[in-house]
């Protein structure tokens, strides 16, 4: 038996919602996610979380991409709460819009859930996001990262990561995939408005998801919790891997977990044993070219020094903390 | 309401969308024979009864262990634990203590006074069974079970075998081997002690059958020169002595040395120094890893001081003085060889604990039960010898002598002399494929290494109490893996990104096909190897 | 109440009056007064539980709009121009959900080459995104037309977009009657939409739609909007009733009996012609003038009964269409067959329109050209 997996049948504390027979299941069977969406995963947890939290008191509204496509499209719709989808760029804006109307009708009791793909959220959607982030508008801003524009055919977003092959940044002869010089880092942005709360999460420790996620979702402002949510199809992995390589991304350091509230890192989830960055990213196809005969070795050492950045500035290293 | 159309959806409707059958591949949930059940010679269901011990659930846990094994309390002092070896946990951090953890439930059996399940009365057969030691005690027990009238013969004083006078008593104290024994008298077995059987021909019109197992007595002889006047004494000679409280001990003296490596050695070796030895040395022919005794026990004999000399072997014994020849050992290739350096030793006495065989005189006047070169009872593939309605088993057949092995011929014997009386045939069940380490995602279980338990022990006949109580043998019994069976983790269940699996009240999982679409993250996801990816 | 007011202003008191809930927007000339004056009511107090909301773009402030809405309650923002073409995708998103949203577009022409001033051209752009669309003539229409577009944009479940020219109206002052609270709450009842976003009643809105149903709920939009004619035409007579005062409805005639030519146009601009008229119909000429103030859902068949006496139709058209030509024109041409139909496209960029040049359009005989454009300074072409 052990706490590291989503249910024990003896205890029940440190179990998750998910391994819960009574769970809500906020996003029901029979929407068309890929086979083993990393995605499709995350919004249940996420939202199943979240609506625990806010005794089943939830409205969502959602960006364009993946999500929204798949889990809601005539005649049928996913969502066992009430949900709306307006465009690509506008989730955040038409959130505060809800969240003003409730505020209106003094029902704080509900609570409001921004969720859109790393496309609406670090490019596209970016301006409205920020519009709420600094109006400190109540809501939770929720993107699911899976790095690039999957549901247009994986290419690139602000989101990608260096030396990564999308369909718009395909390596060549020149190029090793994805500008290096290129993205942002949007946690980062969303703590520089100073908000009350930002999380990363992932998938692949859906124990530390939930508590984020019930956490966020019980503040007042704007809120930002951003999932690590791999993706077969535009990564290039077997679909019954998605779990796994959303471990191997928070253990290598490169997708560090942590949280910040009001513009400071207060926590961070330290990680059992460091794996170098290659473990990660040659169980991809999306880096398949870094790991070719002739490539240059420079793509992965730079790779590397993301990650060791990362767990040296987050203290992911167990015993050692950075606060 | 009027909705407006097409753009505004009712909640939950994608229900009518069976992804189902986008599917390719199909999860099931299987069940794998762990490596401790499959590694058991007496097949116990290890895995059941941990999972039961985990839940508190310590009758349960007795109840699942006695369906294989009438002795719990004895073989959890006394197995070599193959279990132990095979566990998938000793490539992490160490094996799970099965042979702890099973004479902690068997002692609380004997705490508690737990005794076995009568069951209705089945009009059966009157079966004899010659030899009330491990291999005659547990066919007796299961002949019980199927219903038939068992009596035992056995020539000791009293009943147990090797058992009894076979382990040394501050391993195996007498009150626990005398109630697990009670217990299958209390079950309805009878047994009569100093009883020799003369004619098994006469025995055989009184009995509906006959199970001989009468073990292997005989001390083998080291094929090792033997001067005059050297002191030599064989370990079942020895704790036979000591059981029967023999005023004619033999004289050990201050040095001994052991020659053997199974539990049988370190046990003579631990008994010389409760028997006043000062020096003790084990001589073995490979390394400390080869050899077949406990870990545990090697453990604590070198924590009593007794040294273990490997890769040697005595070639002649002079008096006090003793011929080693020095070895070499290719473990890959299995092979032995004599290096070539001789080495002296000296000793008082030394003692030879490297196996038995069968009293052959035992049966030398009865036609239809042939001992062969090798030492056993010749047996055809249903246990019966040239007598019909006569049967034999445990050491009396078999190479393989331990009490575990004795337990597991006995429940064989059981089975073909069960179907023999029935006019039937023994089916075997199906074996299941044995779960390897790497179908395990071990990730999943929290680090806990393995406890070895080494409480300093007078040396001394009596035990040492090592047994665990509840929540020891709860927290002890949590290290399992459970491989290759669901022990309800929920990984599946909460990993599916299609919500496809129910849960069940009980906590039980079934697979939704309607829905799933075969990404296959469950059984990826799945701690144990429980699911299986099956093409369609 | 009659005011002496600025028109921007006069909007903002007509948009209080009707209590919405949450109002948004982002800074644009010549919007720009409107949710000026409006943030002040809220502020103080005189718009009571009202929510407003300074947003970072016009595509957020259409966007805030269409959450609030869609939380079910009413929501209102205006913009100009450029503002309008940011949102437009929000535009066309708000109409396909059916939300009754109520946006003031404070008229004023498209860059490049940038330019603040007034025309229709950003009216025009939005012409086919679904909204219904109306044009005040005056700063009193432009107040009334608010408080009726409330009600019809509830009852139609279609989002109202009131045209009120930039400068000419939003910066005017003129005297302007102001209802009292109790007769425009009398006149708009609370908002109570049938669906929304609502805990009780999960429902999911914005799905999205394959060709197996697009089509059909195009199809749905546009009867529901040829329908709203009769909706449009029974709220303005409500409002007359209730207010005494004849506003909003269809269009607005002048001089029309007997008018052998009839001049079309939509806004402020009729005011001037109207004193073209007067002059020209003083010396004997027979010309009318009919003021389109609902420009969609576009009323065909209204306007083809008010011109059938006419033999001559003039369109004063604001915008043009840069490859073709009017839209206005373009859109009479479909009501009304075997009539000589001239466009003159004036006033483009802020351009003014004197009563001299409309002077001499009108009494232009004989002209073989379909497509005018007013006061264009010959010399600059030539030159280019």
């Amino acid at each position: 038996m052990s706490s590291l997996t989503l249910g024990n049948r003896i205890k029940s504390e440190n179990v998750t919602i998910q391994a819960s027979r009574l769970r809500p299941n906020t996003i029901s069977s029979g929407h068309r996610a890929c086979q083993g969406c990393g995605e499709a995963l995350a919004a249940r947890c996420a939202i199943d979380a979240a609506y625990e939290a806010a005794n089943g008191k939830i409205i969502l509204v959602n960006a364009t991409g993946c999500l929204e496509v798949f889990s809601c499209a005539t005649p049928e719709n996913a969502w066992k709460i009430p949900w709306i989808h307006s465009l690509f760029g506008n989730a955040p804006a038409v959130a505060s819009g809800v969240a003003a109307a409730l505020s209106n009708q003094k029902r704080n009791d509900i609570r409001i859930i921004a969720q859109g793909g790393d496309g609406s959220t670090y490019d596209i959607g970016m301006g409205c996001l920020s519009g709420m982030f600094e109006r400190n508008d109540d809501v939770l801003y929720i993107c699911y990262d899976n790095q690039a524009y999957m549901n247009t055919g994986v290419q690139r977003s602000g989101a990608t990561l260096p030396f990564t092959r999308t369909a718009t940044t395909l390596p060549n002869s020149k190029y090793m995939g994805n500008d290096p010089q290129t993205g942002k880092n949007v946690p980062q942005i969303a703590m520089a408005h100073g908000i009350p709360y930002v999380a990363t999460a992932s998938i692949g420790h859906i124990h530390d998801l939930e508590q984020k996620i019930a956490k966020a979702v019980q503040i007042n402002g704007a809120r930002y919790v951003h999932i690590h949510v791999p993706c077969p199809l535009g990564w290039g992995f077997e679909p019954s891997k998605t779990v796994k390589i959303a471990k191997l991304a928070i253990k290598c350091g490169l997708f560090p977990l942590f949280e910040a509230e009001n513009g400071k890192v207060t926590k961070s989830t330290p990680i059992d044993e460091v794996i170098a960055v290659d473990d990660y990213l040659k169980a991809q196809r999306r880096f398949a070219h870094l790991f070719s005969k002739s490539a240059s070795p420079d793509p992965l050492s730079f790779l590397q020094k993301i990650a060791d950045k990362n767990i040296e500035k987050y203290g992911l290293k167990k015993g050692i903390s950075n606060e | 309401m009027n909705k407006p159309f097409a753009v505004v959806l009712d909640a939950s409707t994608s229900l009518c969308n069976k992804t189902g059958s986008w599917r390719t591949k199909r999860p099931e949930y299987i069940t794998r024979l762990p490596p401790c059940n499959s590694a058991c010679p007496a097949g116990e269901n290890i895995q059941q009864w941990l999972y039961f011990a985990i839940e508190g659930k310590f009758f349960d846990a007795w109840k699942v262990m006695v369906e294989r094994n009438p002795f719990p309390a004895v073989i959890g002092r006394v197995c070599y634990s193959m279990c132990e070896k095979a566990c998938n946990r000793a490539i992490t951090d160490g094996a799970v203590n099965i042979n702890l953890l099973e004479r902690s439930i068997g002692d609380l059996a004997i705490a508690k006074g737990w005794e076995f399940e009568k069951n209705a009365n089945y009009p059966g057969k009157k079966i004899l069974i010659i030899g009330a030691g491990p291999s005659g005690l547990s066919a007796a027990y299961f002949l019980k079970k199927l219903g038939h009238e068992v009596t035992i013969y056995d020539n000791h004083k009293k009943p147990g075998g090797m058992m009894r006078y076979g382990v040394p008593r501050y391993r195996l104290p007498n009150n626990v081997l005398d109630t697990e024994i009670k217990r299958i008298v209390n079950f309805g077995v009878k047994i009569i002690c100093d009883k020799k059987i003369d004619d098994i021909c006469a025995a055989i019109k009184e009995f509906d059958a006959v199970y001989i197992a009468v073990g292997a007595s005989i001390a083998l002889k080291p094929d090792v020169k033997i001067e005059s006047g050297s002191n030599i004494v064989d370990a079942v000679g020895l704790f036979q002595k000591l059981e029967n409280e023999d005023k004619d001990l033999p004289y050990l003296g201050q040095t001994v040395l052991v020659c053997g490596g199974g539990n049988t050695a370190i046990d003579a070796a631990r008994s010389s120094l409760r028997l006043g030895a000062k020096n003790v040395k084990i001589i073995y022919r490979r390394t400390i890893d080869d050899m077949p005794a406990n870990e545990n026990e090697i453990g604590e004999a070198l924590a009593e001081g007794i040294e273990i000399l490997c890769l040697r072997t005595i070639s002649k014994v002079d008096k006090n003085k003793i011929f080693v020849d020095k070895m070499n050992y290719d473990r890959e290739a299995s092979i032995l060889s004599k290096s070539g350096e001789l080495e002296i030793l000296y000793a008082d006495s030394v003692i030879f604990a490297i196996g038995q065989s069968v009293d052959k005189d035992m049966f030398s006047n009865i036609e239809g039960i042939n001992v062969s070169e090798n030492g056993v009872i010749e047996v055809d593939e249903n246990m019966m010898t040239e007598i019909p309605g006569v049967f034999a088993g445990g050491d009396a057949i078999s190479g393989k002598r331990t009490v575990t092995h004795a337990i597991a011929w006995g429940k064989k014997a059981s089975n073909y002399i069960d179907a023999y009386l029935r006019s039937t045939k023994v089916t075997k069940p199906p074996k299941n494929e044995v779960i390897t380490f790497k179908r395990l995602n071990v990730a999943y279980y929290t680090k806990n290494p393995r406890k070895n338990v080494f409480i300093p022990m007078d040396i001394s006949f009596k035990e040492k109490d090592t047994s665990y109580s509840g929540k020891k043998i709860i927290e002890e019994a949590s290290r399992c893996f459970s491989c290759g069976n669901c022990f309800h983790c929920d990984n599946c269940y909460g990993y599916c990104p299609d919500g496809t699996i129910i849960k069940h009240k009980d906590g039980s999982l079934e697979f939704n096909y309607d829905y799933c679409k075969g990404c296959g993250i469950c059984a990826s996801e799945c701690p144990c190897g429980a699911i299986k990816m099956i093409e369609e | 109440m009659l005011c002496q007011l600025e028109g921007s202003q006069a909007i903002a008191r007509a948009i209080a009056l009707c209590r919405p809930k949450v109002v948004c927007a982002y800074p644009i000339t010549p919007q720009t007064h409107i949710v000026e004056g409006l943030g002040e009511l809220v502020r103080s107090g005189e718009l009571s539980e009202c929510e407003f909301i300074n947003v970072e773009s016009e595509m957020a402030a259409l966007s805030v709009a269409i959450g609030s809405e869609a939380a079910g309650v009413r929501s209102y923002t205006a913009t100009s121009s450029q503002g309008l073409l940011y949102m437009m995708e929000a535009v066309y998103n708000a109409s396909g959900m059916e939300l009754p949203i109520v946006m003031t577009l404070g008229n004023r022409t498209i860059g490049a080459p940038i330019n603040i001033w007034n025309d229709h051209s950003d009216a025009m752009s939005a012409r086919d995104a679904g909204w219904m669309m109306f044009f005040a003539e005056t700063n009193q229409e432009a107040l009334d037309l608010h408080i009726q577009a409330f009600k019809i944009a509830e009852k139609t479940k279609n989002p109202v977009m009131i045209c009120v020219d930039g400068f000419i109206l939003t910066h005017a002052y003129e005297r302007v009657d102001i209802p009292s609270q109790e007769e425009v709450d009398k006149f708009l009842p609370f908002y109570s939409p049938e669906v929304c976003l609502d805990i009780e009643e999960p429902l999911a809105m914005g799905a999205m739609v394959s060709p197996d149903y697009f089509m059909e709920v195009r199809y749905i939009a546009h009867i529901k909007q040829m329908k709203a004619i009769e909706t449009i035409g029974s709220i303005s007579e409500e409002f007359f009733q209730k207010f005494k005062r004849k506003s909003g409805g269809f269009l607005r005639e002048y001089e029309i009996d007997g008018a052998e030519t009839v001049i079309v146009s939509m806004g402020s601009v009729a005011g001037t012609i109207k004193e073209v008229i007067d002059e020209l119909n003083a010396n004997g000429e027979k010309i009318g003038l009919l003021s389109l103030i609902c420009y969609r859902p576009f009323p065909a068949d209204i306007l083809n009964k008010a011109l059938k006496n006419a033999k001559k139709i003039i369109v004063v058209e604001k915008a043009f269409a840069i490859g073709i030509g009017g839209f206005l024109s373009r859109e009479i041409e479909l009501a009304i067959k075997d009539k000589e139909i001239v466009s003159v496209i004036a006033g483009i960029g802020g351009r003014n329109i004197t009563r001299s040049m409309l002077k001499e359009c009108f009494l232009q005989k004989n002209n073989n050209q379909s497509t005018k454009f007013l006061g264009l300074n010959e010399g600059i072409i030539e030159a280019q």
